[in-house]
């Protein structure tokens, strides 16, 4: 072996060795959801068991775990769907149609993110106390789409300057509507960032937590509250169903973001490469 | 943003209306955002107590800025406000230190390069309330924890970390969910170098920490300022993993911004207090933003860009 080799090899060692210990915590919470509740919290820790699904057939499908799923699932593609359909014609405005005002409107909508969530809570509550929205899937939709938009704005606004004004044009001059222009030209070509900016959306909607746990109280609660009320307190044999839920709850991201990942890298990236 | 060079005046032809397309998107995020921040700074003035029934009132042009000075008088004010800052900046240097280097391992081809990246980016992945369980329960409890049996296999006793060290407990586990974002963004800036300026400094002869500083930094400028800057924005409003460690104690040793305008909402339904608080925190938002954008702007400038 070259000196070469050897040294990828090491390098690759390395990395992959760093790469496990950060995501260790992980894999140990799926590992403590297939154990026994006494193995779970046995000392020292078991490292090999005999693995059991007891805890996902009690807490995940037995459990209230499915419900508080199906309220992110509604809201997390409710709201994203809504922020694409508005975020879309707005960003065709602004890579197609730009005046003197389209930088600004854009840095405007990209500062509305930067709003802390809690230095709004106190009136949102209270509109949504006012409105019946309390614990509502509408309220967080609603809600949601908008905390998305700008991102969806910035990041469609990007990709619809990519593609070539001639395309349109062309279709214009075939007689295309506007909505054959946004269903025919555009969606197809969009596809895969339109993708990658949902996804972005995705995750943010679905790991949320501060304005679902103030909220919400119940009906409509999502997973991250659902996840925020385990307490160790509720009996010292809760750890290993405790995990087999939260594992339940990360695992739909978690898997959308690996399979993603390219997606991931250029939503990220975006405001840094433009 | 690019500024498009596509022939203007010839798209303004058809659809001049279509420009409007952007309105419905504006007008929501006006209604959704600055009514809200309206409001915000229109109760900040008020006596507003939910358990006090009929205690909606204006404070009066003489006190109108009580609820600000209760807070500026309060001692756990500036504990609450250090706390913050402790923890968005030291979030922000240590998964700046670590995304680096992670960057760094993944930006050169070797075997199981793909598998690596994707366990990196796992922990970016995880709902925040959810790595916290994890950490709590299963991680750093001082019974059965791992962190106990580490503790303890090394012969030192087995300290529960939360209570020891609280805050740096908080930090660690927001930048262990931090640092892959900082990461991926560096490393989509280490593969957009191109290869044969890097050639090119070889052959002057740079060694690779000249390399690292005199090529690949100035190249990662833009990338390092872009991920600083979210993550500031982000990690200011951290919420969800105090909730659940720590619950802002002992005391309120680790009680944020955000915990505590959600203390003093939602267990004091004080809403008067709240909203001046909640003012104090979009005032710390913009204030952090702009500071950086000024650090940014002045370190260019030395550069000579």
């Amino acid at each position: 072996m070259t000196r070469k080799r050897l040294g990828t090899l090491a390098w690759a060692t390395g990395t992959l060795l760093v790469a496990f210990t950060m995501f260790f915590p992980i894999l140990w919470m799926a590992l403590t959801s297939l154990k026994t509740e006494n193995d779970a919290i046995a000392f020292p820790p078991k490292w090999f068991f005999t693995p059991t699904f007891e805890n996902w057939r009690v807490a995940v499908f037995g459990g209230p775990v499915l419900e508080f799923m199906g309220n992110t699932v509604w809201i997390t593609l409710a709201s994203t769907l809504l922020a694409l359909a508005l975020g879309f014609p707005a960003a065709y405005a602004m890579a197609y149609y730009r005046t003197k005002r389209t930088d600004g409107s854009m840095l405007w909508m990209m500062s509305t993110r930067m709003l802390p969530p809690a230095g709004v809570i106190v009136p949102l509550f209270v509109i949504f106390r006012d409105l019946s929205l309390l614990d509502t899937h509408l309220g967080l939709i609603l809600l949601f789409a908008g905390m998305n938009l700008p991102l969806v704005v910035w990041m469609v606004t990007g990709f619809m300057e990519d593609v070539p004004f001639a395309l349109i044009e062309a279709a214009r001059l075939d007689g295309a509507s506007l909505w054959q222009e946004f269903t025919r030209v555009l969606l197809p070509l969009l596809l895969p960032g339109l993708a990658a900016t949902a996804l972005l959306a995705l995750i943010f909607t679905w790991n949320e937590f501060f304005f679902a746990v103030n909220l919400t109280t119940r009906a409509a609660s999502p997973l991250s509250v659902y996840v925020s009320t385990f307490k160790a307190a509720q009996g010292d044999l809760f750890v290993a169903k405790m995990s087999a839920a939260a594992t339940a709850a990360v695992i739909p991201v978690l898997v959308a973001g690996w399979i993603a990942q390219r997606q991931l890298v250029t939503g990220l990236t975006m405001g840094a490469v433009k | 943003m690019t500024t498009s060079v596509i022939q203007p005046k010839r798209r303004r032809r058809i659809g001049e209306g279509r420009r409007f397309l952007s309105a419905p998107a504006i007008v929501y995020l006006i209604l959704l955002t600055q009514v809200p921040f309206a409001l915000t700074i229109y109760y900040s003035f008020t006596n507003w107590n939910l358990l006090r029934p009929g205690s909606a009132g204006f404070l009066g042009f003489g006190s109108m800025f009580r609820n600000y000075q209760r807070i500026l008088q309060n001692p756990d004010f500036w504990q609450v406000l250090t706390n913050t800052l402790v923890l968005t900046l030291s979030v922000v240097v240590v998964t700046f230190v670590l995304g680096m280097a992670f960057a760094l391992l993944l930006s050169r081809p070797f075997p199981g390069r793909t598998l690596a990246r994707t366990l990196l980016i796992s922990p970016f992945l995880m709902m925040p309330v959810a790595s916290a369980v994890v950490w709590k329960y299963l991680l750093l409890d001082p019974a059965f924890g791992l962190s106990a049996w580490v503790s303890r296999s090394l012969g030192l006793p087995a300290v529960y970390l939360v209570e020891f060290a609280p805050l740096a407990s908080i930090i660690a586990i927001v930048s262990w969910q931090w640092t892959p974002f900082v990461m991926l963004i560096l490393l989509a800036g280490l593969q957009s170098l191109p290869e044969d300026v890097v050639e090119a400094a070889r052959l002057d002869g740079a060694g690779p920490l000249g390399l690292f500083r005199f090529v690949t930094l100035p190249h990662l400028r833009r990338f390092i300022e872009i991920a600083l800057l979210l993550e500031i924005i982000f990690v200011l409003n951290v919420f969800g993993q105090i909730f659940v460690i720590t619950s802002g104690g002992p005391g309120i040793q680790t009680t944020n911004l955000p915990y505590q305008i959600f203390l003093e909402a939602f267990s004091r339904w004080n809403i008067g207090r709240a909203s001046a608080y909640g003012i104090f925190a979009i005032v710390l938002a913009n204030l952090a933003v702009i500071l950086f954008l000024q650090v940014v702007r002045r370190s260019r400038q030395e550069e000579g860009r």
